[in-house]
């Protein structure tokens, strides 16, 4: 008993100091560091809270692919701009005294708001075990992400399109990313057929056991743009037709298979009797590469872009 | 006190924390971080609540992959909004 509390305290203990380290560090450049790490943490508490699908998929988006968008962002930021002005000052703390009494107040009503929940429980958990058997897939959290909810996801695609698109439209041209040095670019062979093969296994794995589109997708997106900084893989772009093929395609299936369910009557996405576990797989590796590529192109954007 | 009520409360404070740093910090990349670490905070009321019963919760870690992925997007998002800002501004000095 002693021993989990030991584990639960330092991990909290931890956790809280790095958010107050990525907060308040006075670099940038660190802030962002540790914000990375902030999130390997957060994939361990959520590994301990006994959610291995949120700890692959925070490990992978959370920590590696927004940290990669930050630093991304920290290089097209000019130095003048770096500096946060509420740092300089010797009068920064006695500025700071309302904002902590209002996050203090904030805090105890949130706490008024959040202690009596753990004694309600929900009644979703029971309907979920009850009609796992009929999902066509094993594994609960794949069955409500692309069976029971899988209206969420759908919509949550088309997010992730949104901002892409959004993304496009803003300001393009990247500086030439430096020359990679030597062990970078081996470690990169190394590594890029490692984590097509894990990318896979997710994937597969993921109807059965954690794991799943969203991590497969954001672990192949991590292995494309390793393999585009070191400048292995050719520049992408919307302008190619595969690009574009792959980036809508998650979306289009999906909603092919949701207009096709209600034709056959049994309403939209509610699929067959029997037909569930395939077409989850079909959306699923189609939600994959979507997913995979979408994300490889907000984080590294695209070499060529729109002019004009 | 359960592991559950710690990990809500831990969730709360991580929440207040970004907030303050939403309020305190200008600087737009150290303000999408805080924003960042508000939803790391809700995130872990989520899973924490996902834990209330015997087996977790799928509903609330499918919503909580959702909204990782969709966090990303904003922040993706956010940051170019913010880079494209600050060269407008520097342009214009």
């Amino acid at each position: 008993m002693i021993h989990e509390w030991l584990l639960d305290g330092s991990l909290a203990l931890l956790i809280l100091t790095l958010a107050v380290a990525v907060l308040y560090v006075r670099s940038l450049y660190a802030s962002i560091v540790l914000f990375i790490a902030f999130g390997l943490l957060l994939a361990l508490i959520w590994a301990r809270l006994g959610a291995p699908d949120l700890a692959l998929a925070e490990a992978a988006i959370g920590a590696g692919l927004t940290g990669t968008l930050l630093l991304a962002a920290l290089g097209r930021t000019p130095v003048s701009q770096r500096a946060e002005p509420a740092f300089s000052g010797a009068r920064q703390y006695v500025r700071s005294g309302p904002a902590v009494v209002l996050s203090l107040l904030i805090f105890w009503i949130l706490l008024q708001a959040v202690l009596p929940l753990p004694e309600q429980s929900s009644a979703v958990v029971r309907a979920a075990e009850q009609h796992l058997d009929a999902a066509g897939v094993a594994h609960p959290v794949t069955a409500v992400l692309l069976n029971f909810r899988a209206w969420d996801t759908l919509l949550e695609l088309l997010v992730l399109l949104l901002a892409f698109m959004a993304v496009r439209q803003l300001l393009p041209s990247l500086p030439r990313a430096p020359e990679a040095w030597p062990l970078l670019l081996g470690w990169s062979c190394l590594l890029a057929p490692l984590i097509i093969l894990i990318g896979g296994y997710l994937l597969w794995r993921g109807s059965s056991d954690p794991g799943g589109a969203f991590q497969a997708g954001a672990l192949l997106a991590a292995g494309a743009i390793l393999l585009r900084l070191t400048d292995l893989l050719p520049a992408m772009g919307w302008h190619h037709a595969w690009v574009r093929l792959l980036v809508l395609g998650g979306c289009a299936f999906f909603l092919l298979v949701g207009l096709f369910t209600h034709w056959l009557g049994a309403g939209f996405l509610a699929y067959p009797e029997g037909w569930a576990g395939p077409l989850i797989i079909l959306i699923e590796v189609a939600a994959t590469l979507s997913i995979a590529i979408t994300l490889t192109l907000l984080v590294i954007g695209e070499t060529r872009e729109v002019r004009g | 006190m359960t592991q559950v009520l710690f990990y809500l409360i831990l969730g709360v404070a991580l929440w207040v924390l970004g907030l303050h740093g939403l309020i305190r910090l200008h600087q737009p990349i150290r303000r999408i971080i805080s924003v960042n670490i508000m939803g790391s905070g809700v995130f872990m009321v989520m899973v924490a609540l996902a834990r209330r019963s015997e087996d977790p919760d799928p509903v609330m870690h499918a919503l909580v992959v959702t909204g990782l992925v969709v966090a990303i997007s904003a922040t993706a998002f956010a940051l170019r909004l913010a880079v494209t800002g600050q060269r407008s501004e520097e342009d214009r000095e």
